[in-house]
C-alpha cells in the first residue's frame, strides 16, 4: 500500500454539501412509515386528551412540580424511577439485540436525526426542485430565485424546528394552557430557554450538520459499529456480483445484454452513481461498509430501480452478511439468530421485560415504606418497658384522597402507640410521615423478637400490605 | 475488494516523518468544530466580564452581573454577583417557601397539629433538621441524650414535664437544674444509706437495713431530700427535680454499672457531690417562636407525648 507521499493538507475542513436526490422503493416507503407514525405520536401525544379526576386531563403528562408522570393510566412517582432504568436497560439491550441482527437498523429508520432530517430535505426538495436544481441554485449567483428560494426553505426548517421545541414542552403541563400562556408571555422562564435551545439545536443538527452529527457527534453510531459480527446483516454491494473481472462498465451498447457483460467479465454495476446521489450520508457504498453509512437502504432502493431499468436482476445492493458474501456461492440473506450473543441478548430482554410488566402490573395505589428509628435503636422506659420506634412513609398515588389504617400482628394488644392519628389521611399525590411506637415489657420483649406492620387503605382493603420489622431490646433483658 | 480501493485512494497524512517511514495519517476534523472552539472562546471573554474574575491591585474585577438578598438583619442588600450573596438569596426563598407552613404550625393548637397527618409530616421533617441544628450537639442526634449530661428525650419521663406547653416553655427560657452537694452535712455512712434508699426504689437488692435507714433520713430534716423529691420521691416537675422511683437515671449511670457496690457508688457521688451542671440555655434568642412551638411538637412526638 502506497501511504503518506503526500502534502500535508490542512486540518480543518470544509463541510461538502450533500444534496441527495429522491428515490422511491421499499425502503423509502418504509421510511415513510415509520415518519409518519413517529411524527404523530410526538407532535400529536400532548393534544390526546384522557379523563383523569383532579388533574389535567391530558394523556401523557410530565409534572415536574408534581414530581409524577402522567402516562395515560399509568402515574408515575419518583418511588417508581427504577421501571425507568428497567425501561433503559430493556432499550439498550434490544438495541445490542437488533444491531447484532440487521446493524443500525436504528440510525437509518428511527433516529430522530435521521427523522428531522429527512424532513428537512424532503422541504428543500419540495422548494427548490430535484438534486440537478438544487446543484445549479448553489452555483447560482445570489439572485432573487436565490434569495427566495433559500429563504423559503430556511423559514420552513426554522418553523418546524419551533414546534419541534414547542411541542417537547407542552408534555411538561396541560398542553393548551402552556400554549396561551408561552404567546402571551406567562410562561415559566425554562419554558422560553427549553423552546428557544430546541428550535436552534433542532435547526443547527437536522438543517445545517446534517450527517455531520452521525459522523462526528454520535457516540451511539460509533458503539453500534463494534457490535458487528460476519454473520450480521448489513447494507452490502456485492462487489464480486457488480464488478467482475473486468470492472464495472455503462450499458454502452454491445454491453446491454446481461448475458453478453458476464461473459465479456464485466459486473452487473452499470455505474450510474445513483446509489452514490442517494446516500444522506454522502458515501459510495461500493467501497465497502464504512462507519459512516447509517444503514437507511436508499441506496438498495436506488439500484433496484436501475436494475429494474435495464432488466438485470435485483439486489445488487442488498442486506446481506459479511460472511455470505465472502462464500464462493452466496445463499439467499436471511437472519441469523441461533447465536449464543444474539439469544443471551434475547433472554435478558424477556426478563427485564417480564419484569417491567409484573412490576408495573402488580403495583398499588400507595407507597410505603416503614423505617426503624435507630437513634436511639430501644428505649427503657420509666416502668422498665421497653420502646421502639418506627417511622412509615406512605406515599397515596391514586388519584383521590384516601385513608389509611396502621395496625400491627403478632403483639400482644396496646402495644401499638400512634399518638393521635386514629386513621391516616393522605391527599391525593402527597406523603405523609407517621411516627409509630411499640411497647413491650420486660418479660414480653425476648417473644416478639419481630412483627408486622399491616396497612390497609380503607377504600380498598384488599390493597393492604404487610410489613416485617424487628424488635430491638438490651439482650439481658430477653 | 477493499484492499484494491484502499490502493486507488492514497490516504493523507500529516507530512511528517519518522524513522525514514515513520507516518502520521491526517483525519481533518471538520471546520464547525474550529468555529465552536473560537464561540467557547468568546464566550470565556464574556464570562469574565460578566462574573468576578481577576485580581487587580487589591481588589478584583467585579463583573456587571448584580445580586440583591436580604441579610439575617432583615436588610436588603445589592452586591456585585457572588456565591455568597447567590447563597444568601436563595436562603432567602428557601424561608419564604417554608414560611407558610411555620404559619400553619403556629396557628394550629398543638393537638390538632399531631391529627393532621400531613401537617405533623412536616414537624417531622422541618423538626429533624432543626433538631439536628439545635438540640443534636447535647441530646443527641435522635434525642437519645447522654447519661450524666444531657437527658433522654425519647423516654417517658420529663423532668420539667412532658406536656407541650411544658416542652414549648423549656426550649424557650431554658432550665437550671441544682442540687446541692451533700459532703458537708452527711457522712459517708448516712450517705451509703441514702443510696441505698433510692437504689431500692427501683428495686436493686441493696440491704434493706440500710435503706430503711436510707429512708429515714430522706424524710428527716438531717438531709431533707423530700424537700425537692417529695415525700413520695417521685420528684417534682417545678423544680425539675428526678423521679427517683422509675427506672431512669439520667445522672447515676445504675444501669450501666455492673454489681450492686458500683451502682451504689454512682449514686453516692451524685448525693456527695450535688449537681450544677443539668443547664439547658434559653433558645428564644435563637429560635423564632414558631420554630420553638414546631420543636416543641417534634420534641414531644420523641418521647412518645405525655
Ligand atoms: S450507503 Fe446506502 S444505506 Fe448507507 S447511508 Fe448511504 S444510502 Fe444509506
Ligand atoms: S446504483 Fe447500482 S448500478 Fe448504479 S452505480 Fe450504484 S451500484 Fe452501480
Amino acid at each position: 500500500m502506497d501511504v503518506g507521499i503526500e502534502e500535508p493538507r490542512a486540518l480543518y475542513q470544509k463541510r461538502i454539501p450533500i444534496v441527495t436526490r429522491s428515490v422511491k422503493g421499499r425502503f423509502r416507503n418504509f421510511k415513510w412509515g415509520v415518519m409518519v407514525l413517529a411524527y404523530a405520536v410526538f407532535f400529536g401525544l400532548p393534544w390526546l386528551p384522557w379523563t383523569r379526576h383532579g388533574v389535567a386531563s391530558q394523556a401523557v403528562m410530565f409534572d415536574l412540580g408534581g414530581r409524577r408522570f402522567f402516562i395515560f393510566d399509568l402515574v408515575m412517582y419518583p418511588q417508581n424511577v427504577f421501571w425507568l432504568a428497567l425501561l433503559l436497560f430493556i432499550a439498550a439491550t434490544f438495541l445490542f439485540f437488533a444491531t447484532s441482527l440487521i446493524g443500525r437498523a436504528f440510525c437509518g429508520y428511527f433516529c430522530f436525526q435521521t427523522l428531522w432530517t429527512d424532513i428537512f430535505i424532503w422541504i428543500e426538495k419540495l422548494v427548490q426542485g430535484e438534486r440537478p436544481a438544487r446543484i445549479r441554485l448553489q452555483r447560482q449567483p445570489w439572485d432573487r430565485e436565490k434569495i427566495l428560494k433559500l429563504g423559503v426553505t430556511h423559514a420552513l426548517w426554522l418553523l418546524i424546528s419551533f414546534w419541534t421545541g414547542m411541542t417537547f414542552m407542552l408534555y411538561y403541563g396541560y398542553a393548551p394552557d402552556l400554549l396561551v400562556r408561552f404567546f402571551t408571555g406567562h410562561a415559566a422562564y425554562a419554558a422560553y430557554v427549553t423552546v428557544f435551545a430546541l428550535t436552534a439545536t433542532t435547526y443547527a443538527a437536522a438543517g445545517l450538520m446534517r450527517e455531520q452529527i452521525c459522523a462526528y457527534v454520535c457516540p451511539y453510531g460509533r458503539f453500534q459499529s463494534v457490535m458487528y459480527d460476519p454473520e450480521t446483516l448489513a447494507v452490502a454491494y456485492d462487489a464480486r456480483r457488480g464488478d467482475g473481472s473486468m470492472g464495472r462498465a455503462a450499458p454502452r451498447a454491445e454491453l446491454k445484454i446481461h448475458a453478453i457483460r458476464q461473459q465479456k467479465g464485466y459486473g452487473d454495476c452499470i455505474d450510474c452513481g445513483f446509489c452514490v446521489q442517494v446516500c444522506p450520508a454522502g458515501i459510495d457504498i461500493r467501497d465497502g461498509l464504512q462507519y459512516r453509512c447509517i444503514s437507511c437502504g436508499l441506496c438498495i432502493d436506488a439500484c433496484n430501480n436501475i436494475m429494474d431499468s435495464v432488466g438485470y436482476p435485483r439486489g445488487l445492493i442488498r442486506y446481506d452478511s459479511e460472511a455470505n458474501l465472502a462464500l464462493p456461492q452466496p445463499a439467499k440473506p436471511h437472519i441469523h439468530w441461533k447465536r449464543l450473543k444474539v439469544v443471551g441478548y434475547f433472554v435478558a430482554l424477556g426478563v427485564m421485560t417480564g419484569a417491567l410488566v409484573y412490576s408495573i402490573a402488580t403495583r398499588t395505589n400507595f407507597e410505603h415504606d416503614v423505617q426503624q428509628i435507630r437513634q436511639p435503636l430501644y428505649v427503657v422506659l420509666s416502668n422498665g418497658d421497653i420502646r421502639n420506634r418506627y417511622q412509615i412513609r406512605l406515599t397515596n398515588k391514586s388519584g383521590a384522597d384516601m385513608e389509611y389504617r396502621i395496625t400491627t400482628q403478632g403483639l400482644p394488644p396496646g402495644a401499638l402507640d400512634l399518638g393521635e392519628m386514629q386513621t391516616v389521611k393522605v391527599h391525593s399525590g402527597n406523603s405523609v410521615i407517621v411516627q409509630a411506637s411499640i411497647k413491650l415489657t420486660p418479660q414480653q420483649v425476648g417473644k416478639y423478637p419481630r412483627f408486622d406492620f399491616v396497612i390497609t387503605p380503607l377504600s380498598a382493603p384488599e390493597d393492604k400490605v404487610v410489613e416485617q420489622v424487628n424488635f430491638y431490646s438490651r439482650t439481658d433483658e430477653q | 475488494m477493499s484492499q484494491e480501493k484502499l490502493q486507488s485512494h492514497t490516504v493523507q497524512t500529516t507530512g511528517h516523518a519518522w524513522d525514514g517511514d515513520l507516518q502520521e495519517y491526517n483525519n481533518p476534523i471538520p471546520n464547525w468544530w474550529l468555529y465552536a472552539f473560537y464561540i467557547s472562546v468568546l464566550a470565556a471573554i464574556a464570562y469574565w466580564f460578566t462574573y468576578p474574575a481577576w485580581p487587580v491591585g487589591k481588589g478584583f474585577t467585579t463583573g456587571f452581573d448584580h445580586i440583591t438578598y436580604v441579610n439575617d438583619k432583615g436588610v436588603t442588600k445589592t452586591t456585585h454577583w457572588n456565591t455568597r450573596a447567590l447563597f444568601m438569596k436563595e436562603t432567602n426563598e428557601a424561608v419564604a417557601a417554608q414560611k407558610p407552613y411555620f404559619d400553619k404550625v403556629a396557628a394550629t393548637p398543638f393537638e390538632q397539629i399531631a391529627k393532621d397527618p400531613e401537617l405533623n409530616s412536616f414537624v417531622v421533617s422541618a423538626g429533624k433538621q432543626l433538631f439536628s441544628d439545635n438540640c443534636a450537639a447535647c441530646h443527641q442526634q435522635g434525642g437519645g441524650g447522654k447519661m450524666g449530661f444531657a437527658p433522654n428525650l425519647t423516654d417517658d419521663d420529663w423532668l420539667y414535664g412532658g406536656h407541650y406547653a411544658n416542652i414549648q416553655q423549656t426550649i424557650t427560657n431554658g432550665r437550671h437544674g441544682y442540687m446541692p452537694p451533700f459532703a458537708e452535712v452527711l457522712t459517708d455512712a448516712q450517705i451509703t444509706q441514702l443510696a441505698d434508699y433510692v437504689l431500692s426504689l427501683s428495686h436493686v437488692a441493696v440491704n434493706p437495713d440500710s435503706a430503711r435507714a436510707g429512708d429515714a433520713l430522706f424524710h428527716s430534716e438531717t438531709a431533707a431530700c423530700y424537700y425537692c423529691h417529695g415525700a413520695d420521691a417521685k420528684g417534682r416537675q417545678v423544680l425539675g427535680s428526678a423521679n427517683l422511683t422509675d427506672s431512669i437515671w439520667l445522672w447515676a449511670n445504675v444501669p450501666g454499672a455492673g454489681t450492686i457496690p458500683l451502682k451504689e457508688a454512682a449514686v453516692k457521688n451524685v448525693i456527695r457531690q450535688g449537681l450544677n451542671k443539668g443547664v439547658m440555655p434559653s433558645w428564644k434568642d435563637r429560635l423564632s417562636p414558631e420554630q420553638i412551638k414546631l420543636l416543641a411538637v417534634y420534641v414531644h412526638e420523641l418521647g412518645g407525648g405525655k
